[in-house]
């Protein structure tokens, strides 16, 4: 018998989203401060200490910590043996609907060419099928001037010693618009959509995961450019490159590079059957 | 060098400024994003009068989150986006403050007559703590973020001359700086 009802759902997706939008997560707000003790660059620590600063307000106040309070991302992990009995993804919406006006979240919605229609209808749901009888809701609240410097090439296989170049120059040419330091997240292999999803499920690693050779390889370089916090000098521009990879066609090599600003909101939960 | 300015400004208040110095804002700053700066240069086009003060105005891109008339959260939004309206709107009106983030990457329009400012972006709360009070909402039918709120503000920032009216541009050297850097990558 099923045990997560749909008033559940509502509701937890209500709670993920005000603490998400309010509370920054300590892996992040803890690499700011580690950015601010190694940061010489006297502009670059005026950045990082509003930021921090910034996250310790919200939190205080209990609103949200950008105004741009983004896209609402999920990502839902159905058990196979949940048992549920109701339209799931509608569930989420009407979290989505009653969060944008207890939080309130800004409406952010559009329709893309007459640009009119700003309710928060919601905009990407990503569901999978996993083991077990369990239900994970994560939710990334995604703001768009990150969003905006994201990028995806079709490579050739023979190219794979391009793609490093590829992810610096979508970082150097973002500067501070994508409002660094920033989360690298890499998508590499899968098709077309595949790259982009496996670069924003990459986004989502939390920054105390250590990083494997090719990451901490890559962040130094991104770093070496010296863009700094929000793209006015120093010497962190990122706090992590995180990379994801796929399998691909034998003629394929797509890459995307998904940037994620510093306030890097996401929040999950796991409801039991 | 750091700086206390008052608005409304004028043109030898902003010039002395050099990029990389420190500003706190007082008084009035005016919010525009995409649709208000569409919305002025229409309007000021068609000769219509415009229903706000920009003599000696602060710009402030950014659309906030507002309960009521309170700003809830109210950080910059990404100014390249309004780079192509700007130079038209600063040969109609006297702007010389313009605050955002990112950079705008027009430096001769500035030349002479106004400064870009940096907030630091995604600092939604910290902006809306220094805004006291809210002076006017115009152009309402843009909704919530894309309308013109005016807004009274204390000890707004800190924010950075990230390019002055000398042709200095922060961003600019920054970005030299990095495609310097990318040669050693190949």
């Amino acid at each position: 018998m099923s045990k997560i009802t749909r008033k559940q759902v509502v509701n937890e997706v209500v709670q993920l989203l005000r603490q998400a939008e309010i509370e920054l997560p300590e892996d992040v707000l803890s690499a700011l401060k580690s950015a601010l003790k190694t940061e010489s660059n006297q502009i670059a620590r005026t950045q990082l200490r509003q930021m921090i600063e910034n996250a310790e307000l919200a939190k205080e106040h209990g609103t949200p910590m950008c105004q741009d309070t983004g896209t609402p991302v999920f990502f839902v992990d159905v058990g196979y043996d949940a048992e549920i009995d109701f339209d799931l993804v509608e569930a989420i919406q009407e979290g989505v609907a009653k969060a944008t006006k207890e939080i309130p979240l800004r409406h952010n919605a559009v329709h893309p060419i007459t640009r009119e229609g700003s309710e928060n209808e919601l905009m990407d749901v990503n569901l999978s099928l996993v083991k077990g009888n369990k239900v994970k809701i994560t939710v990334a609240p995604k703001g768009s001037g990150s969003e905006n410097m994201s990028a995806l090439r079709m490579f050739n296989p023979s190219e794979v010693k391009n793609i490093k170049r590829f992810v610096l120059e979508t970082v150097k040419n973002a500067g501070g618009r994508s409002c660094p330091p920033i989360i690298v997240g890499v998508g590499i292999g899968g098709t077309f959509d595949g790259a982009a999803k496996l670069a924003k499920k990459a986004v989502l690693r939390k920054l105390d995961k250590p990083m494997d050779t090719f990451e901490r390889e890559l962040l130094d370089e991104i770093n070496s450019l010296g863009l700094g916090p929000m793209g006015l000098g120093g010497s962190t521009t990122a706090m992590a490159v995180n990379v994801e990879y796929g399998r691909c066609h034998t003629a394929s090599l797509p890459v995307a590079v998904n940037i994620q600003c510093w306030a890097a909101r996401r929040a999950s939960i796991t409801l039991e059957d | 060098m750091e700086y206390q300015l008052t608005t409304p400004l004028s043109a030898n208040d902003v010039i002395k400024l050099v990029a990389g110095d420190v500003v706190y804002l007082n008084g009035i700053i005016i919010t525009a994003r995409d649709k208000a700066h569409e919305r002025l240069l229409q309007w000021s086009g068609e000769g219509k009068k415009i229903p706000f003060e920009l003599k000696g105005a602060t710009i402030y891109h950014c659309g906030p989150l507002m309960r009521k008339n309170t700003a809830l959260a109210a950080g910059p939004t990404t100014s390249a986006r309004m780079s192509k309206m700007t130079t038209e709107l600063l040969k109609r009106f006297e702007i010389r403050v313009i605050i955002g983030k990112g950079g705008m990457n027009i430096t001769e329009v500035l030349r002479d007559k106004c400064v870009y400012l940096t907030y630091t972006g995604g600092c939604g709360s910290t902006a809306a703590k220094q805004i006291k009070r809210v002076v006017g909402n115009y152009w309402t039918d843009l909704g919530m973020a894309e309308s013109v709120w005016v807004l009274e503000v204390e000890n707004f920032g800190p924010l950075i001359v990230a390019t002055d009216a000398q042709d200095n541009d922060l961003f600019d050297e920054v970005q030299k700086k990095a495609d310097q850097q990318m040669k050693k990558f190949k």
